[in-house]
């Protein structure tokens, strides 16, 4: 008793204790195996240290033991929610590096896939968003439209998630003659369920409350971080790869970058749903305008790409996804490197987090929009 | 009317017992039939609660919710049930054997107590007191104690963290929860149920106490949603933040408690806010209108005061499958900046309209 | 009593966008027939999967138990993780030339990651994907499969 006395005396209040907290690799909101090791005053969040690689499953180092088409299918498994934004990269790569130039037919398909995917990954995230933040209805209506873009991937790809639908040179099967029908009705349906995910959420004065001003990241902490895509461009970071070094059918359509320079959570939230307007609105210019032609160049039965090394980047549904492919020569890269959004986005969460509560720990690592086969690869 | 009070047949069991037994045997066997049938009527009425949570929640969310365990799945929650009890009972090695083990019991007992004073129908009450309402706030916050021990006992930071912010939450929103009763208290001029169901004879409070009771009504069905660990208000037990909060490490028919007593807090909310607010078993009634009085009275009290329960409960279901979850530092703040401030001017409002007359 | 305004203002806005939300979800409270969820056990003679779908590697085979596969081995040249042997025998024909016929055609679907790269591959379109998707199994070893059914024979005219 005594002793207690002495310390509430001599701190000039109650004694209080720093404390650990190991959240995951098991713990709902982190979304699979991320461990986040989380040192606590009571509610209060000091430090938070990421422990990444409990699915590290060494997809660079398989990736030197096959060929190139080859590769793509293991891109799948890695951000499996921007699978065809993946599988693109690998195929544009190995393109370049090549001088293949693709039929313009192809790149306006892999365009709108490219959104669909987008769309989808969004939807994902705007439902786990709203089940992190406690209102779990979110869950069920993000899925239920989600569905629909995955009818269409399946319709036309043969899967939902592991697309495996790009190759070095064009496309695994030209588009369903459903493709167009389908996708235009998925717009007319989608335009008229997203202003309800305003109504449900983005209004909704909890929301504002839990994400205005929180989880703030200046823009040159975006910058040194590396955090790019929707995290990053709510700081004002202009990072958007389909703006600044346009591919596929990028170039030919008219779209907006979205910028937010309000750094908050709330930010890279309206952020994404901007996303969303404007991803329909890109598939909306190209889904009547799909060119006549293959949907691919004859290659050769085994490729082999010069000696050398090459970097093509795509804006995935998290950000910047970059291939480093070096050759030298064979029918199997020398050396892959993937860089990957989320392990850039997920090591800022610790500037963001200092000095906020748990529930706001939560609810900024969200909006991060982390997935873990992508950190970990 | 009378054809449906139950205090005749009461009154015979007591007299046809208190002839055959002496007082004491009698007595006692009145509290165990007693005991009994509550036992029973929770028990039931919390696996229809749980089935009818997750079909209201499977409806809001473009769902089925449960179908395969019986028609409908209704079934579903004594499968459930089952499965639960037969369960592993597990402890953490480090947590305190005793709180540990009675935590649940605290939290289920305070449940209990609070049930015993709602008038069902007329006679179909246990305890009537005169102090009533003042009996169901103080029982009411007996379950945060258990709450805290069982946090505090699991040997667990998740479950500390639980809880704090439950004990936080609900030390707050009692104030709350006790003023916006006192405020029809102030208008019924009595603290005892039996007597302000009584008084909703011609028109329920709501109604008659006009723009007050309404203003209590909503912060009641707040506050009494915080009271519950629901809703927006589950810090406690924040699945996306704490996994399960204070029960994290309860498992089998321990946890079941637990899981029980969160819908008979709900069910206890409900009838309070139905019994206060809404007329308790009262029939609804117009003014002048004798025929439709008439046909309503044809309804039984237990039908009228479950109905009104079921409706209470279906709002703050709503509540839960809409909103966000709030943060722990803004759930204070809404009831030390938003709640209790409403309130107090609330009970003087209510204070002026009595005073003047100036109701229906 | 600027910022008093704001407040009852602030409380008022709020309750508004709380029942904004909340008739979303009456909404669909109240229409239950619009509901999403597919019962897949009893749905299943309804479930059509797509023609593209991937369900597994499949080799159709004519009514005279003929099929297209030459054991060239390219599928098994093409397949990313090892999921595909090919064994063949060598025959003599009536001719009397030797030749290497396919004598199994071995998958294992429990290592196959359906990327359609020995489809795509196949010089003979032998080998498709098929659509049945309920693989689950109580043993591993079921997983293996031969394509070729036995007593199987390559069909007439197929270019080696």
């Amino acid at each position: 008793m005594s002793e207690i006395r002495e310390v509430i005396i001599n701190n000039d209040r109650l004694a209080t204790d720093e404390y650990l907290v190991n959240m995951g690799p098991q713990h709902p909101s982190t979304h699979g195996v991320l461990r986040l090791l989380v040192r606590l005053e009571g509610e209060k969040v000091l430090n938070i240290q990421p422990h990444s690689g409990y699915i590290h499953s060494g997809i660079e180092k398989m990736c030197e033991a096959i060929t190139y088409p080859q590769i793509i299918h293991l891109t799948d498994r890695m951000d499996y929610l921007s699978a065809h934004m993946n599988n693109e990269a690998v195929a544009l790569c190995v393109e370049k590096a090549l001088q293949v130039e693709v039929p313009d037919r192809v790149k306006y398909i892999r365009t709108i896939m490219d959104e669909l995917a987008r769309l989808a990954s969004h939807q994902l995230w705007w439902c786990v968003f709203g089940m992190d933040l406690g209102a779990l209805t979110t869950f069920f209506y993000g899925l239920r439209d989600r569905e629909l873009i995955l009818d269409i991937f399946e319709e036309t790809c043969g899967a939902r998630m592991t697309v495996s639908y790009n190759t070095p040179g064009g496309l695994m099967f030209d588009i369903h003659p459903n493709f167009q029908k389908r996708v235009k009705d998925f717009i007319k349906y989608f335009r008229t369920k997203l202003p309800e995910y305003d109504k449900l959420l983005s209004g909704n004065v909890i929301l504002r409350e839990r994400t205005e001003g929180i989880g703030h990241l200046s823009l040159n902490d975006a910058i040194a971080f590396g955090v790019t895509g929707p995290s990053g461009r709510a700081s004002g970071f202009s990072c958007d790869v389909r703006k600044n070094q346009p591919y596929s059918a990028y170039p030919f359509v008219k779209f907006n970058e979205i910028l937010d320079f309000r750094c908050d959570t709330l930010a890279r939230y309206e952020v994404r749903i901007k996303e969303m307007y404007e991803s329909l609105n890109i598939i909306e210019q190209l889904i009547d305008n799909i060119p006549e032609g293959d949907y691919a160049v004859k290659m050769k039965g085994v490729l082999k790409l010069p000696e050398g090394e090459f970097y093509q980047r795509v804006e995935s549904a998290r950000g910047e996804f970059g291939v480093f492919i070096i050759s030298d020569g064979k029918k199997n890269p020398y050396r892959v490197k993937f860089r990957s959004p989320g392990f850039s986005n997920l090591f800022a969460l610790n500037k963001m987090t200092k000095g906020h509560k748990i529930a706001d720990l939560v609810a900024i690592m969200s909006t991060l929009d982390l997935i873990i086969p992508d950190i970990d690869r | 009317m009378d054809f449906y009070n139950f205090t005749s047949l009461t009154h015979s069991i007591h007299e046809g017992l208190a002839k055959s037994f002496s007082p004491f045997i009698a007595t006692t066997i009145e509290w165990v039939l007693v005991g009994l049938a509550y036992l029973t009527f929770v028990a039931l009425f919390g696996l229809f609660l749980v089935y009818a949570e997750r079909k209201v929640c499977a409806a809001f969310q473009q769902r089925l919710g449960p179908m395969r365990v019986g028609k409908w799945g209704l079934l579903q929650t004594i499968a459930d049930f089952i499965k639960l009890l037969m369960k592993e009972l597990i402890m953490p090695r480090k947590a305190d054997w005793f709180l540990y083990n009675l935590a649940p019991f605290i939290v289920i007992i305070a449940s209990f107590l609070a049930i015993a004073v709602l008038p069902f129908a007329p006679g179909l009450q246990s305890l009537d007191f005169d102090i009533g309402v003042f009996y169901l706030t103080a029982v009411s916050s007996v379950g945060v104690i258990g709450v805290l021990l069982a946090g505090w006992s699991s040997n667990n930071k998740y479950s500390l963290i639980g809880a704090m912010r439950s004990g936080a939450q609900i030390l707050s929103y009692e104030l709350s929860v006790s003023l916006s009763l006192m405020t029809m208290v102030v208008f019924a001029g009595t603290m005892q149920f039996s007597a302000i169901v009584e008084g909703q004879r011609d028109a329920w409070f709501i109604f008659s106490g006009h723009i007050p009771a309404i203003i209590a009504f909503v912060v009641f069905l707040i506050a009494g949603t915080a009271e519950t660990n629901r809703g927006p208000f589950d810090l406690a037990e924040a699945e996306s933040e704490l996994v399960a909060g204070f029960h994290t490490e309860y498992s089998g028919i321990k946890f079941a408690l637990f899981f029980l007593s969160e819908y008979i807090n709900l069910f206890i909310v409900s009838a309070v806010a139905a019994t206060v607010f809404l007329g308790g078993w009262m029939p609804l009634h117009f003014g002048n209108f004798e025929s439709f009085n008439h046909v309503m009275d044809f309804i039984p009290p237990v039908i009228w005061f479950f109905m009104k329960v079921l409706g209470v409960m279906f709002i703050i279901m709503w509540f839960k499958w809409t909103f966000p979850r709030l943060r722990v530092d803004q759930i204070l703040t809404l009831e030390w900046k938003y709640l209790l401030p409403i309130n107090l001017i609330n009970i003087l409002l209510m204070a002026l309209v009595v005073l003047t007359k100036f109701h229906f | 009593m600027k910022s008093f305004i704001e407040y009852i203002v602030s409380i008022f806005k709020g309750v508004w966008t709380l029942l904004v939300g909340m008739k979303v979800t009456a909404k669909y409270f109240f229409t239950p027939w619009n509901h999403v969820t597919q019962q897949y056990p009893e749905n299943r003679d309804k479930l059509v999967m797509f023609e593209r779908f991937r369900g597994e590697v499949i080799m159709p085979h004519t009514d005279n138990n003929e099929h297209l596969c030459t054991g060239c081995g390219i599928c098994e040249i093409n397949c990313p993780n090892g999921s595909i042997e090919i064994i063949s025998k060598s025959i003599v024909t009536p001719e009397g030339k030797k030749k290497r016929i396919i004598d199994q055609h071995i998958y294992h679907l429990g290592m196959c990651t359906l990327c359609n790269l020995c489809v795509k591959a196949c010089p003979t379109g032998a080998i498709v994907m098929g659509q049945k998707f309920e693989h689950a199994v109580w043993d591993r070893s079921l997983l293996t499969k031969v394509l070729n059914q036995p007593g199987s024979k390559i069909a007439e005219g197929v270019k080696e």
